[in-house]
């Protein structure tokens, strides 16, 4: 038996992530539920706070604009493969999104007249691709840090319950009526190392990205998957996890992020002769094409030898014709991201940049209504995913910045909802008795080993490998390159090392716990990746660099078997949109 | 102790080198008290002290436990005493300090060391929950509120507050009278005292006006030093004092 101590709680709403998902679902469940929020973090740590441009909505405060152009633009964005229903949802209700993050105090920057302003945006376009409108709602360029500390000020306001630092490590699930349902989640307590069973009737996970599978990323060291790799060991399916956005402009050799707000003010990608390139990928919309197209054109430029710096490895992100009174007002954190970390000053020199691995746009299956689905047609009844961590899907192939801060808050919105509708009427899933002997046998594994591999040199093999073959480029023989370093780092893994023995505030155990989430998730990518044989959105083949919408019009759904991983396919919802070549 | 060693010097390359970090130590299992304990660590040229943190525990001592998350400086986890500065570690970097001597670095003071640089922030979250940080307002809007640019400038410089604490930290009446609110917790009324579409700085200034509150400041700038995010910490704190004076905003 296990000396570690075993705390039980039951509510009837349990939310694991305090991100943008997790609380504005928190917000919508709280007053009619009881509600809990459990997060690796404090929640104003969360990475929705690393945001920078904006949330798209067609308010239309600055010039016409409709949300069907909206639903277009994301369609379109996604190289088809978005769920044309769920774009239309998201458009539709990314203006009532907006008001309400305004109502709750959100400081939007203002037009003269006192109303909402709002940018320019990659993809983002009047009138079904004519010119770029204005569509992003921003708050200077740190609208994520805004939308995440104005929804836990209203977290505060509403007496929202939350156990922070707490690290969910499983899904409990139960069988009823004949049917596999969720019962709770396991979570273990850093400061103590207790565990803690977390009964609920619905279940939401909102627990974001996985951007530590790679080396270049603007993800945060906690984004490490471990919601979507929960879902994966329990059999349920994951959606599309082939495509994975690649952002244009991360600082050069750092991965930090530089908002796609910057092109939107007008600023002007360069290579080493100066040349404007954009013009030659999209023509139209020149640096504010979508990013994928973006970041391909910009690797391009570095494999073809007109990449500027003295290895000749990234491009330039030039500011300098801007006014420094606008930078100011609009740019001050990316303007002083650069120089603190590479020491370059915007007002007067071009930035060193390159794409930098940033967004997934697979993740857990769900449907509109927010609920997380058994395979194509069924779901699992009171199991919820919103925000990076799910695929709706209203990303497809490639996410449109702007669109993410907007899915989070209406998706978010979505899930705390029909989270709390399930939960007025089912019953309690009872917990089983050895509920969280999967997690104990881990932990105790873990700290008990004797070991010598190393978690940071196993991570950074993992990271350097799918840097090299799974990033912008792939081919079938990189990723086959890919699954074979994969597998042997799991067997090295087998003989992780733990140095750290206590119970409190056991990072280096957690360190080694995420480390296994990342080796299941870059799998998953790179298996997907194998049997997508074609491109579309951010997933380039170049030994299949055409789009397939004969074979390939179709969402990747994976399982883990018991043997290997096996890929089914799920079709994709077209309404108003039949798939069109992608120009710009 | 080896300091500053170039170590490679081809052109475009920022050398790296080698520095000693003194880091205090502390848990609550081991019994010992808390104490000095010095690495060496080969770092680049751009690397910040959060990557030499990141070196010492993944290369020479797992056990080794400090916050951090999005290392960039917007998350506010690393907040910690830098040579004796108040500083979150992924915006400092190293080659900044002064690498012909040791680099010092030890948890923020004034709250309680859980283990190694890790604090008990409770107290911190406490003080910011008790200013009521979130908008009070009756009216029920059906769109968006309008505000003017110049209303909204007027609180522009305290919405960039991260909560990472280090300026409650840094405050030497904090670190006597932990009962303080602090400045953090100041700087987060004020985000709502002088929003135009908030109804309750009243309410704020009273709980400003406590025994506790503002008038325990002695203006020793310390706060707006340790900022990260260049907000005028003493500048606010002023702010709100003048409001409490005038009885409104």
């Amino acid at each position: 038996m296990s000396k570690t101590k075993v705390h039980n709680h039951q509510h009837d709403v349990v939310i694991v992530g305090a991100g943008g998902a997790g609380m504005r679902a928190a917000i919508e469940a709280g007053p009619h539920a009881k509600t809990v929020v459990i997060s690796k973090l404090f929640p104003t740590r969360s990475h929705t706070g690393a945001a920078q441009g904006g949330m798209a909505a067609a308010l239309a405060n600055v010039e016409e604009d409709s949300w069907e152009w909206h639903t277009f633009d994301t369609v379109k964005g996604g190289d088809y493969l978005v769920d044309q229903d769920a774009a239309e949802i998201l458009a539709k209700e990314s203006v009532q999104a907006v008001i309400d993050l305004e109502n709750m105090g959100l400081p939007f920057n203002r037009t003269p007249d006192g109303k909402i302003d709002q940018r320019r945006f990659g993809g983002h376009t009047r009138d079904h691709g004519k010119a770029p409108v204005r569509r992003s709602c921003y708050a200077a360029d740190r609208t994520g840090h805004m939308i995440l500390q104005t929804l836990y000020q209203n977290c505060v306001r509403l007496g929202i319950e939350f156990y922070n630092e707490f690290y969910v490590l499983d899904l409990v699930m139960n069988t009823v009526d004949g049917e596999e349902r969720p019962s709770a989640v396991v979570a273990y307590e850093l400061a103590t190392g207790e565990i803690h069973i977390f009964q609920g009737k619905s279940i939401i996970f909102a627990t974001g990205g996985f951007g530590k599978i790679f080396k270049t990323t603007s993800n945060a060291h906690t984004l490490t998957g471990d919601g979507v790799g929960i879902i994966w060991r329990k059999g349920l399916p994951l959606e599309d996890m082939e495509f994975y956005q690649f952002h244009p402009t991360g600082l050069a050799g750092l991965g930090i992020l530089l908002s796609e707000a910057a092109r939107g003010e007008g600023a002007i990608l360069r290579n080493a002769s100066g040349e404007r390139f954009m013009e030659r990928y999209a023509p139209t919309i020149k640096d504010l094409a979508p990013r994928d197209m973006v970041a391909r054109a910009m690797a391009n430029e570095v494999r073809e030898g007109r990449g500027a710096g003295p290895h000749k490895d990234y491009v330039l992100l030039d500011l300098t014709h801007l006014p420094p009174e606008v930078i100011d007002a609009k740019l001050p954190d990316i303007t002083e991201f650069a120089r603190t970390y590479l020491g370059v000053e915007p007002y007067t020199e071009p930035v060193p940049v390159f794409p930098t691995a940033h967004y997934a746009m697979g993740g857990i299956p769900t449907n509109i209504k927010a609920e997380v689905l058994r395979n194509n047609k069924k779901v699992v009844p009171g199991l919820y995913a919103a925000g990076e961590c799910a695929c709706v899907s209203v990303h497809g192939a490639n996410r449109l910045g702007t669109n993410s801060l907007l899915d989070i808050n209406v998706f978010g919105k979505r899930a705390g909802i029909y989270a709390v509708e399930y939960a007025k009427t089912a019953k309690h899933v009872p917990v089983p008795k050895d509920a969280a002997k999967d997690v104990l046998e881990l932990i105790e594994m873990m700290q008990n080993s004797t070991g010598t591999e190393k978690v940071a040199v196993l991570r950074r093999e993992l990271q350097d490998t799918m840097d090299k073959n799974a990033q912008v480029y792939r081919t079938e023989e990189s990723l086959d390159e890919a699954l074979e370093v994969i597998a042997d780092l799991r067997k090295r893994y087998q003989n992780i090392q733990v140095q750290d023995r206590g119970a409190r505030f056991n990072t280096d155990l957690l360190e080694a716990i995420e480390l296994g989430f990342l080796f299941d998730l870059a799998e998953v990518l790179v298996v997907t990746s194998k049997e997508r044989r074609e491109s579309r959105g951010g997933h380039f083949r170049e030994d299949y660099p055409e789009r397939n919408d004969e074979k390939f019009m179709v969402h990747s759904m994976a399982y883990k078997t018991s043997k290997n991983i096996k890929v089914d396919w799920k079709p994709v919802v077209i309404t108003n949109y039949p798939p069109m070549e992608r120009k710009y | 102790m080896s300091n500053a060693v170039a170590e490679n010097t081809e052109i475009g390359v920022v050398p790296s080198f080698t520095v000693t970090l003194f880091v205090r130590r502390f848990s609550k299992e081991d019994g010992l008290e808390a104490r000095w304990e010095d690495f060496d660590v080969t770092v680049h040229g751009t690397d910040r002290v959060l990557d030499a943190l990141h070196k010492i525990k993944w290369e020479q001592d797992g056990s080794l436990s400090f916050r951090r998350s999005c290392a960039h400086g917007v998350c506010g986890s690393d907040a910690m005493r830098i040579n004796g500065r108040n500083r979150l570690a992924c915006k400092t970097l190293i080659k900044d300090l002064d690498i012909t001597e040791p680099i010092y670095v030890e948890p923020i003071k004034g709250l309680e060391v859980e283990k190694d640089l890790i604090v008990n922030m409770d107290p911190f979250y406490q003080a910011y929950r008790d200013v009521k940080p979130f908008l009070i307002a009756s009216d029920k809007p059906k769109a968006e509120r309008i505000q003017s640019p110049e209303d909204r400038e007027r609180f522009d410089m305290t919405t960039k507050c991260i909560l990472c604490a280090a300026c409650t930290s840094s405050c030497p009446v904090f670190w006597t009278d932990g009962q303080y609110f602090g400045p953090a917790a100041i700087v987060n009324a004020h985000r709502f005292i002088f929003d135009s579409r908030d109804e309750a700085a009243d309410v704020r200034l009273e709980i400003l006006n406590d025994k506790e509150g503002v008038w325990r400041c002695r203006t020793t700038f310390n706060c707006t030093e340790a900022c990260p995010r260049g907000i005028e910490v003493t500048r606010a704190i002023a702010e709100v004092k003048q409001a409490i004076l005038r009885g409104k905003p």
